[in-house]
């Protein structure tokens, strides 16, 4: 319990310190206060590159905070500033990939599997089926149907 | 025959994962493609390493195929390439520009005066400002640019004289044969 709520606490911890490091980014109006974390909780910083620019403290990833703060208070609207970025850094900079012929198979391949796999399964369940109905003859089925009918006898006879 | 087959499906669909994977661990995370390639390098007016009054922009460094090299003296491996960018120059098959990154100018200059000076003009990136513009996520980073500005390839990490050799210096002869 006493270890659960020390992990907790360093939970607390760190997320204090983001947001220590975002307090220095201050805009007048709300939205595009909004905006701004929207933007850097979206780009991956190129030198740890599991973090967000948001999330790192390496100096590019302070750079360009900076720089797109500049370029918000400048009146730039996030689509600019998604170009912006994309241009010098590529696509890799985006945790979400665009849509187009070269992500298709990171986007649809999933779906195609999930279809595959739906198909494969769908043909196996009715195999079965089919070859279980087979197993009957009309032979086996009387004398199925003869056990049951022993097993309700006895039972009714029990009571 | 026909269950052997069935039975090989998982196997095959292993080996295809483990393809992928396999080749994934031979990959190189830090080799982003970049997308300046086929583009002209950014505009910019910057001094140089040497002397803070001097304004260099990328009109100056046209006419020329060159390599540019991001460095700095805070960057390990940018030391661990430098003698190879030192040879390199002295071969006098191309020129090397260097784009001085988020550095001091004094450290910049004791580096140069110690280690050599394999450039041909050193542009002094202080803020990093350009470094942005040309997409620069770590140093060491190397360009290589026409003499028309445009870019042609991109190589993030040290240079290494096997790098120039086979990939670099192809592309600069292809540059150069067509003018």
């Amino acid at each position: 319990m006493r270890k659960l709520f020390f992990v907790l606490s360093l939970l607390f911890l760190f997320q204090s310190a983001t947001a220590a490091t975002l307090a220095e980014y201050s805009f007048q109006d709300p939205q595009q206060s909004e905006d701004f974390r929207d933007i850097i909780e979206e780009m991956r910083c190129l030198v740890c590159q599991n973090e967000s620019l948001a999330g790192s403290n390496a100096e590019l990833a302070v750079d360009l905070r900076n720089e797109i703060y500049d370029m918000m208070k400048a009146g730039q609207g996030k689509d600019q500033i998604i170009d912006f970025m994309v241009a010098r850094y590529g696509d890799f900079v985006l945790y979400s990939p665009p849509v187009k012929p070269s992500t298709y198979p990171l986007w649809f391949g999933p779906v195609l599997f999930f279809v595959i796999g739906a198909v494969v399964l769908l043909s196996i369940l009715r195999k079965k089926n089919r070859s279980r109905e087979a197993e009957l003859s009309a032979e086996e089925q009387q004398r199925l149907d003869n056990i049951l009918k022993q097993s309700t006898d006895s039972r009714n006879a029990d009571q | 025959m026909k269950s052997y087959l069935r039975y090989s499906i998982p196997l095959v669909i292993f080996a295809v994962i483990a393809g992928f994977l396999y080749k994934g661990l031979g990959m190189n995370p830090r080799e982003i493609p970049s997308p300046l390639i086929g583009k002209s390098i950014p505009t910019f007016s910057l001094p140089s390493v040497e002397q803070a009054e001097t304004t260099i922009t990328e009109k100056d460094l046209l006419g020329n195929v060159y390599l540019l090299n991001v460095w700095a003296t805070w960057c390990a491996s940018c030391r661990a390439e430098h003698e190879t960018l030192v040879q390199l120059s002295r071969s006098g098959k191309i020129d090397i520009v260097g784009l001085n990154w988020k550095d001091e100018r004094d450290k910049a200059e004791v580096w140069l005066r110690q280690l050599g000076n394999p450039y041909t003009v050193n542009i002094f990136d202080k803020k990093g400002r350009t470094a942005i513009d040309l997409g620069v996520y770590g140093a060491p980073e190397t360009f290589l640019v026409d003499s028309q500005g445009i870019i042609h390839y991109k190589h993030a990490g040290p240079v290494t004289m096997e790098l120039i050799n086979e990939t670099i210096m192809p592309i600069v002869e292809q540059l150069k044969s067509k003018g």
